[in-house]
């Protein structure tokens, strides 16, 4: 005999401003099965929670539906109230009145009849639930990072500082990422290496940090405390644990003319290369598609020439396979391509740069070792204009629909630097707006204008084309009405962000979901983000949406936290509302296994009585509930009906279809 | 027409949201014809906004303007200004008699790399 409870929220106005909470409570109260109906102002507060446990003692509850928001947000909240009165937390349903009823409805008739619908389904589902006890497994106390810039950098050591093992996967031959490249950083203009290569020494050295470099993830199994992952690491033909970085087979490489990535291809490098001087690992690499040895057989002056014997021309890639409990993706990102940006002139001018370029031509371990000059022809440029926004806020197809927000920040820096270096240079910066929310951030940028004369001008640009020599800058200028061509000796584009692209393939890996700008979605926008969907797996940096060092830094040790707080239990509560096989409808034919995302079905020979004293043997299915995620995947493939979810019944949706269905 | 209907009349021919313009002046930037124009191209787009009918038909802009459309090709938020001039200036055609042009004047597609649009507001400026 049923005795449910049903517990109607106002959710202040969010909910009783479109529904009426009292008629719903009152129709709940007639449902066959319902024993006790009320309704209240906030339900997942201390007192709403405590009417809850009180109602569920004084009326023998036997389960209860809680009319609130999504199950998203506050079905655990009342799992637990639920349990704290003594019922078992599965003989709770929520009825999403919220985010699927009162938010998306204007007309209060309707909107309640709605919501008495979705009420009386979950009643309905109610009626079949069962009492389900999770399961507990254990947690490998191993942490694995992906991505060695400073978001993974930064998770890496706070993990490993508070006693965990950490594996950082960087697809580079060196870590460092995007921060290694910089110059100066906003806002206080620290030189980004020093400040970023004690963090990557730091990483090297520390004895629960391990580096695979040059290294992707390949595969990934199992679930949150227990992943196995497959790590491939690839052929760098050069034996790791026997060079020492001495840099004797890059100046005797005789195949110099590679581009040098770490550069932005501003200059060239030898085909076996250190990315820079303070890579780590400090191992050399060799590049295949340029080596004049892998290519044709003849050469191997870098192997004659290595004294510690590290060149190993047969090489190859490598698979190494561990456990972890927790996953942190940090693969950051790239500027995007400017393929749709003819107006710019970038493809056909050398002296059309993006702000990466700048920041290589900038520093002084750079191409032209800090030396600001043009590229074309290596003269010191007197005229630098700079346009904002290229391809970012753009929703005409060609570029990203948002703000990459780093490129107001580093613009000021680097106009601010170049005033500074060069005073004979102008500057100019054609802006749409200028963004600086952040501590000391617009103080920042109106010393660039106040105290340098850095030339702001609001406007876009619409054409840059070469004239004489000279790149001749169009654009508006909107305060004075004008159009405006500037001539200019280098002119620098704030190029749009956007994630790696190597994060397409690993979001399917981790199946976690990325959203249609390839940024990775956390769990709650607000409340929960550095969290996925998929438990177990944290997001730090530029991967997530675009940020700053500061920010990246913040995100990131938020991140480490998330997986300390998880590596520190022993044992982690499973989810019970997993696959089952009936045993007896079973045919054996192996779809739910092929389907199975978690590789939790396993199939065994049974011995089943088929009567007159007889048995037969039969391949059944078996799934195994520490490993199953309850996706469901199998109960829709399985061509018997033998697969069911604990909690979802095939049964269970179909009795919510037929209460939708009744008038 | 009164002014309401005039500005219904002028948002429906431009068949462009200038809700989405997020006055960056690239438009403006980029057009050739921007010195000769009263009213630059960026404005049309913020006065039809402003619901401004009688300023945008006193503009001698919509003459000058040479309907390339690079203000439409550049738009970054897929704004076409080009449209609210050619509203503007079917409307001013319409208004000094007659629709300037008739339908069987407008030749069928002559190239397809030429957009339609300019051969019309070619004919509509130099028809005699």
């Amino acid at each position: 005999m049923h005795r449910i409870g049903v517990f109607v929220c106002h959710c202040g106005s969010n909910i009783a401003a479109t529904v009426d909470v009292e008629r719903v409570s009152n129709a709940l109260a007639h449902e066959p099965g319902v024993v006790h109906s009320v309704n209240y102002q906030y339900m997942c507060s201390e007192n709403g929670q405590q009417l809850i446990k009180n109602a569920i003692k004084e009326h023998n509850l036997s389960g209860i539906v809680v009319c609130s928001c999504s199950p998203r947000m506050h079905e655990a909240t009342f799992r637990k109230t639920a349990e704290a009165a003594g019922l078992n937390p599965y003989m709770v349903e929520i009825a999403n009145i919220r985010e699927q009823c009162s938010w998306i409805h204007k007309d209060v008739e309707e909107a309640t009849e709605k919501a008495i619908v979705l009420a009386r389904t979950a009643v309905a589902k109610l009626t079949l639930n069962k009492p389900l006890v999770a399961g507990e497994t254990g947690v490998t106390k191993r942490a694995l990072v992906i991505g060695g810039g400073i978001a993974g950098i930064q998770a890496a050591l706070d993990i490993a500082d508070a006693g965990y093992e950490v594996d950082i996967v960087e697809k580079n031959p060196t870590i460092g990422g995007r921060m290694a490249q910089l110059d100066k950083t906003f806002p206080t203009l620290d030189c980004s290496a020093c400040i970023l290569t004690p963090k990557m020494v730091d990483c090297a050295q520390h004895e629960k940090i391990n580096i695979y470099s040059y290294s992707e993830v390949d595969k990934v199994k199992g679930f949150v405390g227990n992943f196995k992952v497959t790590i491939k690491k690839k052929a760098r033909y050069v034996d790791e644990t026997k060079c020492t970085g001495c840099g004797v087979c890059m100046t005797n490489c005789p195949s110099k003319k590679g581009l040098n990535s770490f550069n932005m291809d501003l200059n060239t490098r030898p085909a076996i290369y250190i990315p820079f001087a303070q890579a780590i690992p400090n191992v050399a690499v060799i590049d295949p598609e340029q080596c004049i040895k892998l290519k044709s057989g003849k050469c191997g002056l870098c192997s004659m020439k290595c004294g510690a014997n590290a060149i190993d021309y047969k090489q190859q890639d490598s698979f190494v396979e561990r456990e972890y409990g927790a996953i942190v993706v940090a693969t950051g990102f790239k500027p995007i391509s400017l393929e749709n940006f003819n107006e710019y002139g970038y493809a056909d001018n050398k002296d059309v740069i993006t702000s990466l370029e700048l920041e290589r031509l900038m520093n002084a371990a750079g191409p032209s070792k800090g030396t600001l000059v043009r590229p074309s022809d290596g003269e010191h440029p007197h005229v630098i204009t700079f346009i904002q926004c290229v391809g970012s806020r753009d929703v005409s197809g060609c570029g990203k629909p948002y703000c990459s927000k780093i490129c107001c920040m580093y613009t000021a820096k680097h106009a601010m630097l170049i005033r500074e270096k060069y005073p004979d240079t102008q500057v100019n910066v054609f802006y749409i707006d200028v963004r600086t929310p952040g501590k000391n951030y617009d103080e920042f940028y109106r010393r660039a204008v106040e105290q340098y004369g850095v030339n702001y001008i609001k406007g876009m640009v619409g054409k840059v084309y070469n004239e004489n020599g000279k790149l001749m800058v169009q654009g508006s200028n909107l305060i004075d009405n004008e159009q405006v061509t500037i001539a200019s000796d280098l002119v620098v584009l704030a190029t749009a962000i956007e994630p790696d692209p190597s994060v397409k393939d690993l979001a399917t890996k981790l199946t976690i979901s990325i959203d249609t700008n390839n940024f990775l979605t956390e769990a709650h926008a607000k409340l929960k983000p550095v969290e996925c969907a998929t438990a177990g797996v944290y997001l730090a940096g530029v991967c997530q949406g675009p940020k700053d060092i500061p920010e990246t830094v913040a995100q990131a040790s938020a991140a480490a936290s998330k997986v300390i707080g998880l590596l520190a239990k022993d044992k982690l509560k499973g989810n019970p509302c997993v696959a089952h096989a009936n045993e007896m409808t079973c045919t054996g034919c192996s779809q739910c296994a092929e389907v199975c995302p978690y590789g939790a079905i396993t199939y065994e020979n049974k011995e089943f009585r088929i009567g007159g004293g007889k048995t037969e043997k039969r391949r059944v299915a078996s799934v195994n509930p520490a490993v199953c995620q309850g996706c469901g995947a199998c109960t829709v493939t399985c061509p018997s009906g033998a697969m069911d979810l604990h909690g979802f019944s095939s049964a269970q949706i179909l009795k919510e279809v037929e209460a939708i269905c009744k008038r | 027409m009164n002014n309401d209907m005039q500005l219904k009349s002028l948002i429906e021919m431009s068949a462009t949201d200038v809700r989405k313009c997020m006055k960056c002046g690239k438009c403006s930037g980029r057009c050739p014809a921007f010195k000769e124009m009263d009213i630059k191209p960026h404005q049309f787009v913020t006065l039809l906004g402003q619901g401004k009918v009688e300023k945008l038909l006193a503009s001698k802009a919509i003459w000058n303007c040479l309907s390339c459309l690079a203000c439409v090709e550049r738009c970054p938020r897929g704004v076409a200004p080009a449209n609210v001039i050619e509203a503007v200036r079917t409307t001013v055609a319409r208004m000094q008699g007659g629709d300037g042009i008739t339908a069987e004047e407008i030749p069928a597609e002559v190239n397809e790399m030429i957009p339609q649009q300019l051969l019309v507001s070619a004919f509509r400026k130099y028809k005699k």
